[in-house]
């Protein structure tokens, strides 16, 4: 009889243990993983959420890429808008599930956590929801691509249209975290370069919902332009009380500097119309945007149009799969670098964003779009909320590559 | 001009005067909880998702049935309250005789089931829902531009107060509520159905949330979140007030509004904070809050 002493029982309890371990391993060789970072559960689900998982699954199919051999599983995750759940769930898809990409992850504060993380673990990186342009600059990494959008390119479109527009004092009310400092430093280097003055602002918590306060204050100011430097539920709560308040029937102008379509569906175009804001897709924009929007359409949450966040998550999947199929599966698995480098190496070219390229900082660029909401007697149907003001050509739209301060720029 | 602090005197007084109007909705919602407090012994952490659903609902009223915001005002309490009603006869009665904390985490599921279910179908960044016309528009007062709608919700929600109040203080439903609260057994004794009126107690206080969501609906974004956003901060006025204390939270809903408001003009950072600072003074030097009984 064999005699069953605790050392071995525990042996046999951690081979058992590990055995499943080990056939993900196996299974992990040859299945590039992409985990979706982003918030599923508050007030950027709409932006980003599921609608961005099922633009990136859509860009799998696209790509096909089983046809081409190459497995690919798409997982997501909830980061609740909190840096500390972010980075924990990085670390488990990398240490234990094996994820090769982070995708989306919209928030500032999360993505420059993220960023981080990916650096040290040496994986993919690419942030289409989070705006700080810092993630290309101060803050830049070889891991990291910043696809969509960024804070300076807002400020320079939306703000330098208001500035033109004759809006030359400003009161921002600015979401008090780092997105929200962002967006106010780079407007106010627009506002003040084109002879602009910025008379003040206020800190808001974030989220925060009521700012009557705010709006007082900033009317006190007598700044003819309120920079809204907040986004998803803020910005609607601030547009839909500052009507109230009748701020805008008294010639104050709302710059809203990130607004998503989802937020002009939610505050209704009775309330949104006549605002300005800036986008590098709009599902409306040409037969290949409106091609796109058909696709996904069915697989998004609630018939949501998608958004610029959510556009951006299929054109980065699908450019990264592209280069994933040109240096091999193995090889892009074994180094975000080297991957990142190959990405940066080529053009981006997909239906939902058009043409772009990936500068040596990480800075995906493209065309940005000055959008106006319609109103109601314009709209001719479901979703039809923009009028497209002005463009802004690719190499005009984003910060001059030697201004961010990135240190791969240098080097 | 008068300055305070740096703070001109017109802005200051119109920041009063918002804090007042925040402070009529904290003053509404803690109010339901107090009464679900005072003659339940209920720690209602569903309230903030019943005070969104009251909203919902006034939006699905009006884009299915057509009944505007008059409408929504009757109905949508009364619709949310007799959910309350079913909530409570099937799960939150069993809990009574149990610690506080069943109850607590039995009502803090039950919420964010309500606003993860929601949030599937509606989406997170909310719906458009307008001001009636009756109560659209603006008052000059000089010193700030007053909308007629947030005066119309001080007016409301003090009328609301004051009406709860009077019922349990002042009349036989409300003495036997009150006789309840201290010794069950005996007012069953006498013949009252003490079961019924649980129910019916919690479905007012229900009634009440969603009544504060509709009135919330035409100026804060109606969205699955709006709830819970706000519920932290009414648990810290109830707590403050006294818990279960009807008097004490209507005045500390009232008053913790204008604190909130004047950290806005001199700290705008704080704003988020400074009720919870107040509630760990209070706690410190006031075990069972201001108007609590210990």
């Amino acid at each position: 009889m064999t005699e069953i002493n605790r050392r071995t029982l525990l042996g046999g309890a951690a081979a058992f243990g590990a055995l499943p371990t080990w056939q993900a391993r196996a299974q992990a060789q040859n299945t590039i993983r992409i985990g979706v970072l982003n918030d599923q559960s508050g007030l950027y689900r709409d932006t980003t959420g599921p609608g961005s998982v099922a633009c990136a699954r859509q860009a799998v199919a696209d790509f096909g890429a089983q046809a081409r051999g190459i497995n690919v599983e798409i997982i997501a995750g909830d980061h609740q808008n909190r840096p500390d759940v972010g980075s924990n769930i990085a670390r488990q898809w990398i240490d234990r599930d094996g994820v090769d990409v982070i995708l989306d992850v919209p928030t500032s504060s999360v993505a420059l956590a993220i960023n981080t993380v990916t650096r040290e673990k040496n994986k993919v990186f690419i942030n289409s929801g989070a705006a700080t342009s810092d993630l290309t600059g101060s803050q830049c990494s070889p891991n990291t691509i910043h696809w969509t959008y960024d804070t300076y390119m807002l400020a320079k479109s939306t703000g330098g249209a208001m500035v033109r527009a004759g809006g030359d004092s400003w009161f921002f009310l600015t979401a008090d975290y780092a997105f929200g400092h962002a967006l106010e430093r780079d407007t106010s280097n627009f506002v003040r370069a084109a002879g602009g003055r910025v008379l003040g602002g206020a800190r808001t918590p974030f989220p925060s919902t009521d700012f009557s306060s705010f709006l007082v204050q900033a009317q006190a100011s007598r700044a003819k332009v309120i920079g809204l430097a907040n986004a998803g539920g803020d910005t609607i709560n601030a547009i839909k009380q500052a009507a109230e308040f009748g701020l805008t029937r008294r010639g104050v102008k709302l710059a809203a500097l990130l607004m998503f379509i989802s937020d002009v569906h939610s505050l209704g175009l009775e309330t949104a119309q006549g605002l300005v804001c800036t986008e590098t897709f709009y599902w409306d924009l040409n037969d290949q945007t409106r091609r796109f929007t058909q696709r996904v359409l069915p697989q998004m949450p609630g018939q949501f149009r998608p958004t610029m966040n959510q556009a951006g998550c299929y054109s980065a999947v699908m450019h990264y799969l592209k280069t994933v199929a040109d240096m091999g599966v193995a090889q892009a698995k074994a180094s975000g670098v080297e991957t990142v480098n190959r990405m940066k190496a080529r053009p981006t070219e997909d239906e939902a964003m058009g043409q772009g390229t990936i500068r040596a900082d990480g800075r995906r660029t493209q065309p940005s779009y000055l959008f106006e909401v319609k109103s109601p007697r314009e709209s001719r149907g479901a979703w039809d909320y923009y009028k497209l003001l002005q463009t802004t050509p690719a190499e005009e739209a984003f910060r001059p590559i030697a201004d961010g301060g990135c240190a791969l720029v240098r080097s | 001009m008068d300055d305070f602090f740096g703070i001109p005197a017109p802005l200051l007084f119109g920041q009063l005067l918002l804090g007042l109007i925040n402070g009529a909705f904290y003053a509404l919602l803690s109010l339901g909880l107090a009464v679900i407090f005072g003659m339940l012994n209920v720690i209602n952490f569903t309230h903030g998702a019943q005070f969104m659903l009251g909203a919902f609902v006034a939006w699905l009223l009006l884009n299915f049935l057509g009944l505007g915001y008059w409408w929504a005002l009757l109905l949508a309490p009364l619709i949310v309250g007799a959910f309350g009603v079913v909530l409570e006869k099937t799960m939150i009665a069993r809990l009574y005789k149990l610690d506080h904390l069943y109850g607590l985490l039995l009502t803090f599921g039950v919420g964010l089931i309500i606003e993860g279910l929601v949030r599937n179908e509606f989406g997170s960044s909310g719906l458009p829902y307008r001001i009636p016309p009756e109560l659209s528009g603006a008052w000059d007062l000089g010193f700030m531009f007053m909308p007629v709608y947030r005066g119309w919700v001080v007016l409301v929600a003090l009328v609301a107060c004051i009406a709860t109040w009077l019922v349990i203080e002042k009349t036989k439903i409300g003495s036997y509520l009150r006789a309840a609260t201290e010794n069950p057994a005996l007012v069953q004794a006498f013949g009252v159905n003490v079961p019924r009126m649980m129910t019916l107690t919690y479905g007012a206080g229900v009634a009440l949330a969603a009544f504060a969501g509709v009135l919330a609906a035409p100026i804060y974004s109606v969205n699955p979140q709006m709830g819970s956003n706000l519920i932290i901060i009414v648990f810290a006025v109830v707590v403050i007030g006294g818990m279960g204390s009807i008097l004490g939270s209507v005045i500390t809903g009232f008053g913790l509004g204008i604190v909130e408001g004047l950290t806005k003009v001199f700290y705008p950072e704080a704003s988020a904070t400074v009720i919870f600072v107040v509630m760990a003074i209070v706690l410190l030097t006031r075990p069972a809050g201001l108007f609590g009984r210990a």
